[in-house]
């Protein structure tokens, strides 16, 4: 589903902000794989995700989802193969719109957008259903703002506006970092339930070992850029947040040492 | 006594203005409001409008085709600013001023041609020598028009920014990265809200220039302070008619634009120096602009509670 050769990408390069923060990802999701993403600051977990929606160009490697080479293509154009949650719950949805109009937005994803009005009577109806597996009372709150919203709802409803075109892959950047553990805990539920309902292929970014083990068929961890640790099956299902950082300090040379990661 | 009859009698003109920088200040809206964009190429557009529409009735073109002349010489204008922003990465207020910059150019010239000169500063477009749509002089007929015209602007920018291709301009204008994520070319829908923005304001340009009888080519100064004065002073009297109703918030925008034209009248008739006018409203804008910032800085209480009900809400429902 998703094809990553060889790539590579330096931020500021000549100059003495050079960074180079992927350096040659080779990476083969299968359709329907399920893989987290661990791995220290600034390792690259969450630009291997912006190189794949093309927030910037990358400087070599390709970049193949579903058969499709989109090196060339913008990041809207990408859209249309991707469904994208952020870090930050204000980056995912339009505060000043209702729910239902981002919904709508949503659902026209990769498609052009005329002049037929902008929400129908029966996409409402959908969406109503569709909300209603949330589980969250959104279902009525249609034509609430989401500004409104807490971070755990404009996330939960982030995953329903980026899974609504059943996407041919998922991208979760850190999506439950800046909420609360609890509610962390609902939206990595939803974000499970849809995930499986829609049999979709999705890569999770997070700092959380434990979630990381968790969750997904398959685990890799990053370091300075490259994919040092890559497991799936059952050995990703016998694995230990123990284990992870024993792993880490093997591979890399260098203790774990983040304190997010270990506390949580 | 005289001055108060001829302060009374300036009313219907300063609603009739009011309704003309309210069809202005809708452009403005669409840029300042919808897409978030400080547009400030409507100083030129507006101009533009009006030189456009005065040059072509003067040199015998009718009144309706120099109209839709006007109005795409403003799209026109509109989609510079747009490429400046978009594709040459020129900061949006830049871009507004390189464009309005070009236009002063532009606008003398387009004045000279329908004189048969190199160039020229204004043009007289009296409604005795030409068939106007709108003039002063006939303050009964003006007012009837502007009212229909501001009617069927406002129900056509409800319909269309209530389209698919609407609602990925104003997605556009609440959150650049959701956009782009949902697929939509974020240059496309900023470029199209400033063309038809700026095509707004020249349509209100080419009315403006009927309706005084000539165009002049300083008549788009401090235009656009006019047009966020409207639409500010609509949003803080006539906010609570509109609630979220877009349609309602464009009829405040217009009804601002009224507000605005009769206090101007009320302060000359006070006796204020006129010359002090465009000190007084960008003052007025600026306080106006000032107040959610200030109330957020200075004056915001802790919302110890909301914090409590909003993380309980977060745990038991999010």
């Amino acid at each position: 589903m998703l094809e990553l050769n060889n790539v590579q990408k330096t931020f500021n390069a000549g100059t003495i902000n050079e960074k180079r923060a992927l350096c040659g990802v080779n990476l083969h999701l299968a359709p329907g794989d399920f893989v987290t993403i661990i791995g220290g600051n600034g390792a690259g977990k969450s630009t291997t995700l912006n190189a794949v929606a093309g927030v910037w160009p990358i400087d070599e490697g390709d970049i193949i989802i579903d058969g499709v080479r989109v090196n060339k293509l913008t990041e809207h154009k990408r859209a249309k193969y991707l469904g994208r949650v952020f870090q930050d719950p204000m980056t995912g949805t339009a505060a000043t719109m209702e729910i239902q109009e981002n919904l709508a937005i949503a659902a026209r994803r990769g498609q052009l957008r005329g002049l037929r009005w902008g929400i129908s009577r029966k996409e409402k109806e959908q969406y109503r259903e569709m909300l209603k597996i949330l589980d969250l009372g959104l279902e009525d709150r249609m034509t609430a703002k989401v500004g409104l919203l807490s971070g755990g709802q404009r996330q939960a409803l982030t995953l329903l506006m980026a899974s609504i075109k059943k996407p041919k892959l998922l991208l979760l950047d850190e999506h439950t970092a800046a909420l609360d553990p609890k509610t962390a805990a609902k939206v990595l539920e939803i974000s499970q339930k849809l995930i499986s309902e829609n049999n979709l292929t999705a890569m999770m970014v997070t700092h959380n070992m434990k979630d990381a083990i968790a969750y997904g068929n398959r685990l890799i961890m990053m370091h300075e850029g490259r994919i040092i640790f890559d497991v799936s099956g059952e050995e990703k299902k016998a694995l230990t947040v123990d284990a992870l950082i024993q792993k880490f300090s093997l591979t890399s040379g260098q203790e774990f040492a983040n304190d997010r990661a270990l506390l949580s | 006594m005289t001055t108060l009859v001829n302060y009374i009698s300036s009313l219907p003109g300063a609603v009739a203005q009011g309704m003309i920088w309210g069809i202005m200040a809708i452009g403005v809206y669409i840029t300042f409001k919808v897409l978030d964009f400080s547009d400030l190429t409507v100083d030129g557009s507006i101009c533009l409008g009006a030189v456009v529409c005065a040059a072509l009735m003067t040199v015998g073109v009718p009144m309706p085709v120099a109209m839709l002349c006007a109005f795409i010489a403003g799209l026109l204008a509109g989609l510079l600013t747009g490429v400046f922003h978009t594709f040459m990465g020129i900061p949006a207020i830049l871009s507004g001023i390189l464009t309005q910059l070009i236009l002063w150019s532009v606008n003398l010239k387009v004045l000279g041609f329908a004189v048969g000169k190199d160039s020229a500063a204004n043009l007289s477009l009296s409604s005795r020598n030409f068939n106007t749509l709108v003039t002063m002089l006939d303050m009964n007929k003006s007012l009837i028009v502007l009212e229909v015209i501001c009617v069927v602007l406002i129900a056509l920018l409800y319909w269309f920014f209530g389209t698919e291709f609407g609602a990925s301009i104003r997605a556009t204008g609440a959150n650049l990265n959701m956009s782009r994520a949902q697929g939509i070319n974020t240059n496309a829908t900023k470029i199209f809200g400033l063309v038809l923005s700026n095509g707004i304001v020249a349509f209100a340009g080419a009315l403006l220039a009927q309706y005084q009888g000539n165009a002049d080519v300083n008549m788009g100064k401090g235009a656009i302070v006019i047009g966020l004065a409207a639409v500010i002073i609509g949003e803080a009297l006539f906010g609570w008619i509109a609630r979220n109703n877009f349609a309602l918030k464009l009829i405040t925008v217009v009804l601002g634009g009224i507000t605005y034209f009769i206090v101007y009248s009320t302060v000359i008739y006070m006796g204020l120096d006129s010359n002090y006018l465009k000190m007084l409203s960008a003052v007025v804008v600026a306080i106006f602009l000032a107040v959610p910032y200030l109330k957020k800085t200075y004056f915001s209480k802790p919302h110890h509670k909301k914090v409590k009900s909003d993380a309980k809400e977060g745990g038991a429902n999010a």
